[in-house]
Parts: C-alpha cells; sequence; structure tokens
C-alpha cells in the first residue's frame, strides 16, 4: 500500500504470441532504467556518477543464448531484441546487471508449438 | 492569470529587439491583437501523424514503447489498490471525457487529479478516518502530477480509453473553465508576447526549427517522451511550451492548466486517445 517503491525495478520480456519450434522468433527485452552517463552534472555542478545497466544475460535453461554489454550513452529505459530458436519447451531467465548494485531477474517460459 | 498574458512593458530595448526579430522570424505581427481570434481550422490530425517513422514504430509496437513499464506498474497498483471499488471493465472510456466535473470538489479534476484524489481519500488516509477529509484533497498533500505511481494509474485507465473517441462531457458546469482555457490558448504570454495559437493554430505542420509544429491536442497523455526519456503529463508538456516561450510556467495543478486541459480536450474531441503514446 506504500509509495514508498520509488523506482521499482519494472522489465518487460515479450515473446511473440505463437513461438514455432525449429523456427527464429524475437525476444523483445524493455527495462525501467535511467542509464545515467556519468558524464552530466546536476544543478549545484556535482559529477552525477554513472549509473546504467552494463550487461544483459539471457539464459534458456542454463545455457547462454544471448548476452549484451551496454555502455555511457544508451538512452533510458533500454530496449534490446534478439532472435532465438527453440526446440522444445524451456524457461527463458533475462538478467540485467549493472552499476550501484543493479541486478533484476524476470524469467519466462518459452512454449513452441 | 494576468501576470502571463500582455505585452511587458518593463522589457528593456535589447529585449524588444529580440523579441521583435524573433517574432518576425515566425511572421507573427509584433504589434498584433494581444489574443488570438480563432481562424478557420485545417482538418485535425494527432501529433502523431508528425512523428517520424521510427517514433510511429516505436508507438504502435506495445513491446517496443517504454511507456508500457508504467503502464504494467499501474496495472498491479490498480489490482492493489483500486480493485477494491473499481472495475478495469468500467474505466473503459473514463479517460476520453476527463476532465469532469467532480462534485464534492466543487470544480474539474483531470483524471490525474482524480486519481490522486481518490488515493489521497480513500487509499492513504489512515483505517480510522484520522484524514478522510469530506472535502476535496489537497492536492498539494497528495500525488504531484509527475509522481510516478500517479503517471502510471493514469496511463493504465487512460489506456482503456485507446481508439475510443476524444468526447467531452456535455456539462454546463464545464463552460466557463472552458472558455478560462480558450482565452489562455489565445492570449499572448511571456517575454516573446506568443499564444499557444499563434502556433499551434496558425503555424501548425510548418516547422519550428527542425521539427513540425503539432496541432497541440492532447490524445496520448500521459505521454513517454523522448526528450524526457521517461513518462509525463500535460501539465509537464505545458510547462515546456510555458518555458519556452518565457512565461511564468503553470504550478502543480494549477486552476489555470486544468481550465486549458478542459479547453485542449473539447479542441480534440473525436480524435482517437492514443494512451500511452510516444513523442519526440
Amino acid at each position: 500500500m506504500s509509495d514508498a517503491a520509488a523506482t521499482p525495478v519494472r522489465a518487460l520480456v515479450t515473446l511473440p504470441r505463437e513461438v514455432k519450434r525449429g523456427e527464429p522468433f524475437e525476444v523483445r527485452l524493455l527495462v525501467a532504467h535511467p542509464m545515467e552517463t556519468g558524464h552530466r552534472a546536476d544543478a549545484q555542478g556535482q559529477r552525477v556518477p554513472r549509473d546504467i545497466v552494463r550487461r544483459i544475460e539471457c539464459r534458456l535453461d542454463g545455457d547462454l543464448v544471448f548476452a549484451a554489454d551496454l555502455h555511457p550513452a544508451i538512452a533510458a529505459n533500454p530496449y534490446v531484441a534478439f532472435p532465438l530458436v527453440v526446440q522444445g519447451e524451456g524457461t527463458l531467465v533475462v538478467a540485467w546487471t549493472g552499476d550501484r548494485g543493479f541486478d533484476h531477474r524476470t524469467s519466462v517460459v518459452v512454449k513452441p508449438l | 492569470m494576468g501576470c502571463r498574458g500582455g505585452t511587458g512593458i518593463a522589457a528593456g530595448a535589447v529585449l524588444a529587439v529580440i523579441t521583435a526579430a524573433l517574432i518576425s522570424a515566425c511572421q507573427v505581427p509584433a504589434s498584433g491583437p494581444t489574443t488570438v481570434s480563432a481562424s478557420t481550422a485545417p482538418p485535425r490530425r494527432s501529433g502523431f501523424d508528425d512523428m517520424s517513422a521510427a517514433t510511429q514504430a516505436m508507438q504502435r509496437d506495445d513491446a517496443a514503447n517504454p511507456a508500457w513499464l508504467w503502464v504494467e506498474d499501474g496495472r498491479q497498483r490498480f489490482d492493489a489498490q483500486c480493485a477494491r471499488c473499481h472495475t478495469v471493465a468500467a474505466m473503459a472510456g473514463v479517460a476520453a471525457r476527463y476532465p469532469a466535473w467532480d462534485a464534492a470538489a466543487g470544480r474539474p479534476l483531470t483524471l490525474g487529479q482524480r486519481i490522486a484524489d481518490c488515493h489521497a481519500r480513500r487509499v492513504a488516509s489512515s483505517p480510522f478516518g484520522l484524514s478522510l477529509s469530506k472535502g476535496p484533497a489537497q492536492h498539494t498533500a497528495s500525488w504531484l502530477p509527475e509522481h510516478d505511481a500517479r503517471l502510471a494509474l493514469e496511463a493504465f485507465v487512460a489506456l482503456q480509453s485507446r481508439g475510443q473517441p476524444i468526447a467531452p462531457p456535455a456539462d454546463a458546469r464545464l463552460a466557463p473553465w472552458r472558455a478560462r482555457g480558450e482565452t489562455l490558448f489565445r492570449q499572448r504570454m511571456g517575454q516573446l508576447d506568443l499564444a499557444c495559437a499563434h502556433c499551434h493554430e496558425r503555424r501548425a505542420g510548418r516547422r519550428l526549427a527542425g521539427s513540425v509544429i503539432p496541432q497541440g491536442h492532447p490524445t496520448g497523455y500521459p505521454i513517454y517522451r523522448l526528450e524526457w526519456q521517461g513518462l509525463g503529463s500535460l501539465q509537464r508538456r505545458l510547462r515546456g511550451c510555458l518555458v519556452g516561450v518565457r512565461a511564468e510556467p503553470f504550478g502543480d495543478d494549477d486552476d489555470d492548466a486544468t481550465a486549458l486541459e478542459v479547453y485542449l480536450m473539447s479542441r480534440a474531441a473525436g480524435l482517437a486517445m492514443e494512451t500511452p503514446a510516444v513523442r519526440p
């Protein structure tokens, strides 16, 4: 009931409605993150420390299927899409990790037709 | 509202020259009337139509539209806090008819104000009724316009009206507010001495620097604006324009902002709701 969660971690993992076995489809990732570059100054002229997502890793039943290293100068709330092929049902775990201990995981079940 | 309109007598000669240059640059008669009369309107179009193909694609695709991060947050908040009294199904079309008259407050409330009001009186108040006020909630004591939870709930509620035509209520009590909003829309403001109508009516479709000037229909609020890298309210967008013409911006939930919103929604009547929209 509280509003205390000032910046709740929010992430969206979108799969197509229908996934076919052996056919590539697109996995789309969106995470709420300020992506502060570390190059900006605040109103007092103090440098705002860098706060970005450093790495995105996707594992399908434990196997790494996609990874990306992120750098400064990427817009807030980064969107990443990548193609994937599955041969059977599996659990896709997406992990975003970054500065200031940022660590968020979302898992989705992939059920091919 | 008087301080925003009119011509600044105190402005120095240098400023007058700059202002004159800017005004002539955008072809607004410097010695024109202090208000802008209504002109024959071209077909109305959403700002969506003037966006780049990439930004349009971002709005069309819910998976790529970052506003959905707020929408999903709003859905969870709605289920947790609002579902005791409201159903999601009943929210369909609500955003298309706001701002609406609120009998308890004795004034029109915008959708965001209505949500903040409901939250302050029904949700945040103690179970013992210590802060359960009978009258309108003090907006300053509740969620401000850019509060993340207020934006999230506003986006989620407004999403239920997506695709529906904007339909302001035919409520006579709103008429004075609409008139006040139109007055503000047509009144010259700020050091640049420009009215909303100068750009968003007379010069809509032409360019300000590299950007197409939209007609200014609030079809998709709260919007994810790329410039903000976040979700923001119509009030925030209006503040951007007021600062742009160097006028004193409206305060949070200012009556003038509400009046302008009442007018803008009636001006956009019939256009489809787009919430959550993406804008450059």
